[in-house]
């Protein structure tokens, strides 16, 4: 069998959450104005600086355009088609996952997210969000005790305004770009997570979102603080329905490590990325930023095998001195997929460091770009950065592109950058298969060994989640 | 007793060029066979052909192991049979773990056979013992599969990975070449180490001096993509005094004579 043929046979294995869960839904009808934000506000419960907030980010949101300068093509989005919020019709509040609607927790088992108490993760605090709203957080207990707060975004927003107010907006501004400008006007919920001083997180927190309704953005919203020598492993795992619409995804996440705190947060994305001849798929423009202080680290990891867009750029402001930035990143495109993907590192601090690791695999028809950006500021005597940028071909018809860009304005800066392309090779594979093992088994070993530098900074069970999902990614490609 | 390898009137082309236009071989069980020839004689075309690469196209002939036909087969299949090519070139695969890798395709195999697969543990003992075969540290096995290797750790990565996978045909590639003279020693040590009565072994080289290290039953000169000399060791010995110009012009001829 061909390279080719076994390639095509991956893809028959297709995209395995696709299916669509019935649930009856509070929808607002689609379209966007002020009247359609004050709904949304009020349907939360919002205190007055949130519905403020929102309306202000909304009339900034009206005076910007799209942007157009990111290596990705698409149709124009019709802002007036989407509808801006659909939650699952339920009791106003759980107090216990029997009052969440069963076809929901179905839902999620199926996904392999067990949310009973009995069968869930070890040692993982979920937090799930089910179109625009969150459905449950398991674990509060015992992460109540330790004084963490991880809860939906809603309910901080009722329950620790003040801590809210203090930092929402403080990392990404609505003011940020279009899409958070837009994030910021009409997100539904998300997850917010605070961990107190010198406090270690004594579980891994997680929050897996689903988008289930048809024509719906989702739009929720991160805020993860890390106070004074606190830290914490956060992760971020996404899937949706197959549809032949497209649906758009327009996330924001914050994060905000204080003094010597340390933030790791890892994304497993697997939006449905639309089928072979690119119809469909999820649109996933998300903005990610996290603020350094003093001696703190933020370590980004993400594996983007789904989506038909992606565009997103997790980055790090080295604010304070000796604060550290890390991004680790695989990007898999495959059939039309198109991706936009990299990180910006901004060093401010004295002696900051950085380091960036994309691994970009191109396969069928699918383009991946990494954009990144490295600046050094004036005040960043002896910065440094490290940047290796690795893609892999899969077939003559992908792409592959590197786009780095580099501002230094501190001559005692470092600033090293490698990259490299590489195709899997007839002569690899056939060197695999002489020894015994199957085509199938040795682009997946190869594609694998290709990504093990980025796979390595997940979490355990999640590296293998990881592994698994990007063989069923493979799919037909060499054409 | 039948041959364990039965090549009849083999023709191969790569790349819409024709390379072997009849070759004829027999090899049986316990037997090492040296072929030898100039470049570009077909040497590496002939081990590509047997052990199942697709880039060659087979245009005549056919090709028996064990008695069934193994051209129809792909290459993994042939492997999971017995056959086994240590490569002239071994490829880097970066990334992978030799030890993972080997352990994968053994027990690739192992299943294609209806045995057990071995654990990592159990596979860590056979591969400790097998790796001193041709000296291999510890370190070496943890390395990503030939990335970094120098040439002459590939070639001795090659004859661990054969020592662990114990096939029943081996066909050595040009396993000396780049080698210098303690690393030869070392490579055909573990070769000779691996001869016994239920394996056959089809030696490639280009140099004689191989053969000073791993004695061959039979030798056989390839030029212009066929076997135009048979004979036992001493056909090498003569090779090395005349050189290949001696059996060139003969090849050339007959080679001319077949082409339509």
């Amino acid at each position: 069998m061909s390279t080719t043929e076994t390639l095509q046979e991956l893809t028959r294995k297709g995209y395995q959450a696709g299916f669509v869960t019935q649930v009856e839904a509070d929808t607002l009808p689609p379209g966007l104005d002020e009247d359609v934000i004050r709904v949304l506000s009020a349907k939360k419960n919002e205190p007055a600086f949130m519905l403020e907030w929102r309306l202000k980010a909304y009339r900034h949101w009206l005076t910007l355009k799209e942007p157009s300068w990111q290596a990705v093509k698409y149709h124009p989005i019709d802002y007036q088609a989407i509808r801006y919020y659909s939650a699952p019709k339920q009791k106003p509040k759980k107090d216990s996952l029997s009052e969440v609607d069963p076809e929901i927790l179905r839902t999620y088992e199926k996904l392999g997210i067990p949310l009973e108490e009995q069968k869930r993760l070890q040692n993982v605090a979920v937090d799930a969000v089910f179109d625009s709203v969150s459905v449950a957080t398991t674990f509060r207990e015992k992460l109540y005790k330790a004084g963490v707060i991880f809860c939906s975004f809603s309910e901080a927003v009722r329950e620790h305004p003040e801590l809210v107010e203090r930092y929402l907006g403080t990392v990404v501004p609505f003011s940020d770009n279009f899409f958070a400008a837009l994030n910021s006007a009409v997100f539904s919920d998300g997850s917010f997570c605070y961990v107190p001083k010198g406090v270690k997180c004594p579980m891994e927190l997680s929050t897996y979102f689903r988008i289930n309704a048809a024509d719906t953005g989702q739009f929720e919203r991160t805020l993860l603080i890390a106070d004074e020598g606190a830290s914490v492993s956060y992760l971020e795992g996404c899937t949706a329905p197959m549809r032949d619409t497209n649906q758009l995804h327009a996330a924001v996440v914050e994060l905000v490590a204080l003094d010597g705190a340390s933030i790791k947060y890892s994304t497993v994305q697997n939006w449905y990325p639309g089928d072979a001849e690119g119809k469909g798929g999820i649109y996933n423009f998300v903005t990610k930023r996290g603020i350094a202080h003093q001696r703190a680290k933020i370590s980004w990891t993400q594996v983007e095998t789904g989506s038909a867009i992606t565009w997103k750029y997790p980055s790090v402001i080295l604010k304070g001195d000796d604060s550290v930035g890390e991004f680790y990143s695989v990007a898999l495109t495959n059939h039309r997929q198109q991706a936009d993907t990299g990180t910006k590192m901004v060093h401010i601090g004295k002696n900051t460091r950085s380091t960036i690791v994309s691994k970009g695999i191109s396969a069928g028809r699918g383009q991946n770009t990494y954009r990144g950006l490295v600046k050094v500021l004036k005040s960043a005597a002896n910065a440094r950065n490290y940047t290796q940028c690795d893609s892999l071909l899969l077939g003559d018809e992908c792409g592959a592109h590197t786009l780095p860009y580099i501002e230094v304005k501190n001559a005692t800066a470092q600033v090293e950058h490698e990259a490299s392309t590489s195709k899997i090779g007839e002569d690899q594979l056939f060197y695999c298969r002489q020894r015994g093992i199957s085509q199938e088994d040795a682009v997946s070993m190869i594609v694998n060994g290709f990504c093990r530098q980025v796979f390595k900074e997940l979490p355990m069970e999640f590296a293998v989640e990881a592994q698994k999902l990007l063989g069923v990614s493979l799919e037909g490609s060499v054409g | 007793m039948a041959s364990l390898l039965s090549i009849q009137d083999l023709h191969a082309r790569v790349a819409g060029k024709d390379i072997l236009k009849g070759i004829n071989l027999e090899v049986g069980a316990g037997e090492v066979h040296a072929i030898m020839g100039p470049n570009g004689s077909g040497k590496s075309t002939l081990a590509g052909v047997l052990a199942g690469r697709e880039t060659y196209e087979v245009t005549k002939g056919s090709v028996r192991f064990d008695g069934k036909d193994l051209l129809g087969t792909p290459p993994e299949e042939r492997a999971k049979a017995g056959v086994f090519l240590g490569f002239q070139y071994p490829v880097e695969i970066p990334g992978v773990g030799n030890l993972h890798f080997l352990r994968t395709a053994l027990n690739a195999q192992r299943r294609a056979k209806g045995e057990e697969e071995l654990d990592a543990m159990d596979f860590l003992s056979l591969a400790k013992e097998k790796a001193k075969l041709v000296q291999l540290d510890a370190a070496f096995m943890s390395r990503s599969v030939n990335e970094g290797f120098s040439g002459g750790e590939k070639k001795r990565n090659e004859i661990f990975q054969m020592a662990v996978l114990q096939p029943r045909l081996a066909l050595l590639d040009e396993t000396d070449s780049g080698l210098d003279i303690d690393a030869l020693r070392i490579v055909a040590g573990g070769v000779n180490a691996l001869r016994s009565k239920d394996r056959a072994m089809v030696v490639i080289t280009h140099y004689q001096r191989l053969l000073d290290y791993i004695v061959p039953d039979r030798v056989h000169v390839m030029a212009a993509g066929r076997i135009v000399r048979s004979g036992g060791r001493e056909l090498a010995l003569e090779l090395e005094e005349k050189g290949y110009g001696w059996i060139g012009a003969e090849g050339a001829g007959k080679a001319k004579e077949a082409r339509p």
